[in-house]
C-alpha cells in the first residue's frame, strides 16, 4: 500500500475545547476513506487541517511524505468539495472549472475541462451561472472544480448533506463511480452512516475529537472495538453486557436447543417498515429490545410470550 | 386599505410635489425666458440659454468638474476598499471603527472645509511645520487648485463609498475566499477574481453617490478651489447671485441634472439591476 496522506498524533485545541485529540491515520493512493461521526466530533476540523484552513496545535500532516502542516491552502496539491459548494457565483460553470488551472496555463486546459465536465456529465451547460443550476448539478460543479486539477487528495465535507434525499442516493452512486474512474484519493467527511458504509474501502469513526476505530465497513460493522462505535453504525440491543444487533435475532415460541442463546421476552409492538418488520420486546428483567424481522414470516400480536434467539457468534463484546 | 394607503402617502406627496416638481416645474419654465435687468426673468421666451452652453468656457468648466469628481471617485474607491475590507474582518471591532468613519459627520461640512484651508494655506498649518523643520524655504502651493478642491471632496466624501462597500464587503460567503485558496489563488488573486468581482454592488453604489454630489460640488471647489477652480455648481450659482442672469443658472442646473440621469440610466442598464 503506497501511502499518500498521513496524519501523526494531530491534535486541535481550542482556548475553550479539545476539537481534535491525537487523530493518526494513514491513507492509501486511490482509496475512498471516510470520517464518520456525530456533529462536533472533529471530523470537519480534521479535514479542514489537511485542507490548510486550520493548523493543527500539534501533530504533523504528510502529503506524499513531506510534510504540509505549516503549508497554505493555496501551496497544498489537496482540493476540497464544500459543503455548501462556495461555487463562485460571477462566474460560469467553464470558468469555474477553469479556476485553478489558470496558473498552469497550457493548450490543453480547453481539453481537460470538457473531459472533466463530461465526467460529471455536465456538458452543454458550461454557460450557466451556479444560480441557474439544481443542487445536484451544482454539486456535481463542485466536485470537476476540484477534480480537474488531479489533487493528492481530495476532501469531501459532507458533499451530499444539501441535496434533497431522493437524490442523494443517486449522487451517491455516480460519486462511487467517478472515484473509481478517476482513481483520486477521497477523504470524505459524514456523519451518515449509510453513506460512510456504502460508498468507502475503509472508514474512520470519530468520537469526541478522537478517532475510534478504523477499518472496512465489514469491520467496523461486525467487530466494533468501542460501544460507541457499535451504536454509532447501527442498532445494538444491549444484553447481560453484550451487544446484539437487531438482525441477528429472531424471534421464537420455543426456547431453543443446538446451543443458541436465548432469552424469554414479551412482544410490546411490530412496527412495519416495508422491507421488514421492527418488533419491539421486552426482556425478562424490563429492558427493551428490539428485533428485525422478516414481513414473510410470523407474526406475533402484542403481550404474547415468545424467546428471542441469537448466534454466540453474533455477539459484540467489549472490554 | 386603498384610502388608508392615500392617507399614509399624502405628506410624502405634498412634500415631493410642492418641495421637488413643482419648483422643478418653474427652474425649466426660467430656462426658456430672458434674463431680467435686475435679475429674475422677463418675456420673450427664447433657447438663448442653452445655446450660450456651448461656448467653450462652459464647456471648459463642465469639462473641469466631470475631471474633479471622476477622480475624486477613483480616490474615494481606491482609499474606501481597503478601508472597507478591513472593518468587514474586524470581528467585534467593527462598530467601534464605523463610527471612527461616521465621526465627522459630528460637524459641519462648512467647518471642517474651513479646517482645510487653515491647514493649507501659505500661513497654515502645513507650510509652518515644513519652513520650521528647513525642509522648504517658501510655502507650497497647496491651496486654491485643483488639488485642493480634490482632497476636500475626497475627504468629504469618503464615509459614502466605505459604508456601501462595507455591506456588500460583509455579507461576501468567507467559504468562496477558502474555495479560492484552495483551488491555488494566493492571497493578491483571490482578491481580484473573487472579492472585487463580487463587490461589484458595493462599487457602484459608492461610486454614484460620491461621483453625483462631487459633479454638483459648490462649497469645496468655492472655498478650497479659489476663483482658479471653477466647477459647474459655482457656475450655477453665480448666475443667480452676481451674474443675475437666472434663465441662464436655470438651464445649466437643468443639463446637469439630464447629465446624471443619463448616467444612472445607462449604469442601470449596463447592469440590468435596480439604480442602487
Amino acid at each position: 500500500m503506497e501511502c499518500v496522506l498521513e496524519l501523526r498524533d494531530v491534535s486541535k485545541h481550542y482556548p475553550s475545547h479539545h476539537a481534535v485529540n491525537g487523530v493518526s491515520v494513514k491513507l492509501a493512493r486511490g482509496e475512498f476513506f471516510s470520517l464518520l461521526g456525530p456533529s462536533g466530533c472533529g471530523k470537519t476540523t480534521t479535514l479542514r487541517m489537511v485542507a490548510g484552513f486550520e493548523e493543527p496545535t500539534h501533530g504533523e500532516i504528510r502529503l506524499n511524505g513531506s510534510s504540509i502542516q505549516h503549508l497554505k491552502p493555496y501551496q497544498r496539491n489537496v482540493s476540497t468539495v464544500f459543503q455548501n459548494y462556495a461555487l463562485f457565483p460571477h462566474l460560469t460553470v467553464r470558468d469555474n472549472v477553469e479556476f485553478g488551472l489558470r496558473r498552469r496555463a497550457g493548450n490543453h486546459i480547453g481539453d481537460r475541462v470538457r473531459d472533466v465536465l463530461d465526467l460529471v456529465q455536465l456538458a452543454g451547460k458550461e454557460s450557466r451561472r451556479p444560480a441557474q443550476l439544481s443542487g445536484g448539478e451544482r454539486q456535481r460543479v463542485a466536485l470537476a472544480r476540484s477534480l480537474v486539477l488531479e489533487p493528492d487528495v481530495l476532501l469531501l465535507d459532507e458533499p451530499l448533506s444539501a441535496l434533497d434525499p431522493n437524490l442523494r442516493k443517486q449522487v451517491r452512486a455516480e460519486l462511487k463511480a467517478i472515484q473509481r474512474r478517476v482513481g483520486i484519493t477521497f477523504l470524505f467527511v459524514t456523519h451518515d452512516q449509510e453513506e460512510a458504509l456504502s460508498l468507502s474501502d475503509r472508514l474512520g469513526v470519530m468520537n469526541a475529537g478522537q478517532l475510534e476505530q478504523v477499518g472496512t465497513p465489514e469491520e467496523i460493522y461486525l467487530t466494533p472495538s468501542t460501544r460507541f462505535v457499535a451504536s454509532f453504525l447501527g442498532a445494538v440491543n444491549w444484553i447481560g453486557g453484550v451487544g446484539v444487533r437487531p438482525e441477528a435475532m429472531r424471534i421464537a415460541r420455543e426456547p431453543s436447543r443446538n446451543g443458541h442463546r436465548s432469552r424469554p421476552a414479551t412482544i410490546v409492538h411490530s412496527t412495519f417498515l416495508g422491507n421488514c418488520v421492527h418488533v419491539d420486546t421486552r426482556l425478562a428483567d424490563g429492558e427493551p429490545a428490539v428485533v428485525e424481522v422478516s414481513r414473510l414470516g410470523a407474526t406475533f400480536a402484542p403481550g404474547e410470550a415468545v424467546h428471542l434467539l441469537w448466534e454466540p457468534a453474533d455477539e459484540l463484546r467489549f472490554e | 386599505m386603498n384610502r388608508l394607503r392615500a392617507w399614509f402617502l399624502a405628506p410624502t406627496w405634498t412634500v415631493v410635489i410642492t418641495l421637488f416638481l413643482a419648483p422643478l416645474a418653474i427652474i425649466l419654465g426660467y430656462s426658456f425666458l430672458t434674463r431680467g435687468v435686475y435679475g429674475g426673468i422677463t418675456s420673450p421666451s427664447t433657447l438663448e440659454s442653452y445655446q450660450r452652453l456651448i461656448d467653450p468656457i462652459y464647456l471648459a468648466i463642465l469639462w473641469r468638474s466631470f475631471w474633479v469628481a471622476g477622480a475624486s471617485t477613483a480616490l474615494c474607491l481606491l482609499l474606501g476598499f481597503p478601508l472597507a475590507l478591513f472593518i468587514s474582518r474586524a470581528g467585534r471591532h467593527k462598530n467601534f471603527y464605523l463610527g471612527l468613519v461616521m465621526l465627522p459627520f459630528w460637524t459641519s461640512f462648512l467647518v471642517r472645509t474651513y479646517a482645510w484651508m487653515f491647514m493649507l494655506r501659505d500661513t497654515g498649518l502645513l507650510n509652518t511645520f515644513l519652513q520650521k523643520f528647513g525642509l522648504i524655504h517658501s510655502p507650497l502651493p497647496l491651496l486654491y487648485n485643483d488639488g485642493a478642491v480634490i482632497l476636500g471632496l475626497v475627504y468629504g466624501y469618503l464615509p459614502f463609498t466605505v459604508l456601501p462597500l462595507y455591506a456588500t464587503l460583509e455579507r461576501l460567503d468567507r467559504t468562496l475566499l477558502e474555495a479560492a485558496a484552495d483551488l491555488g489563488a494566493k492571497p493578491w488573486a483571490a482578491l481580484m477574481r473573487v472579492t472585487i468581482p463580487l463587490s461589484a454592488p458595493g462599487i457602484r453604489a459608492g461610486a454614484i453617490l460620491v461621483f453625483i454630489p462631487c459633479l454638483g460640488a459648490y462649497l469645496t471647489p468655492d472655498l478650497l478651489g479659489g476663483g482658479k477652480s471653477v466647477m459647474i455648481g459655482n457656475l450655477i450659482q453665480n448666475q443667480f447671485t452676481t451674474a443675475r442672469d437666472w434663465p441662464f443658472g436655470s438651464a445649466v442646473s437643468l443639463v446637469l441634472m439630464a447629465i446624471v440621469m443619463v448616467l444612472l440610466f445607462a449604469i442601470a442598464r449596463g447592469d440590468g439591476e435596480d439604480l442602487l
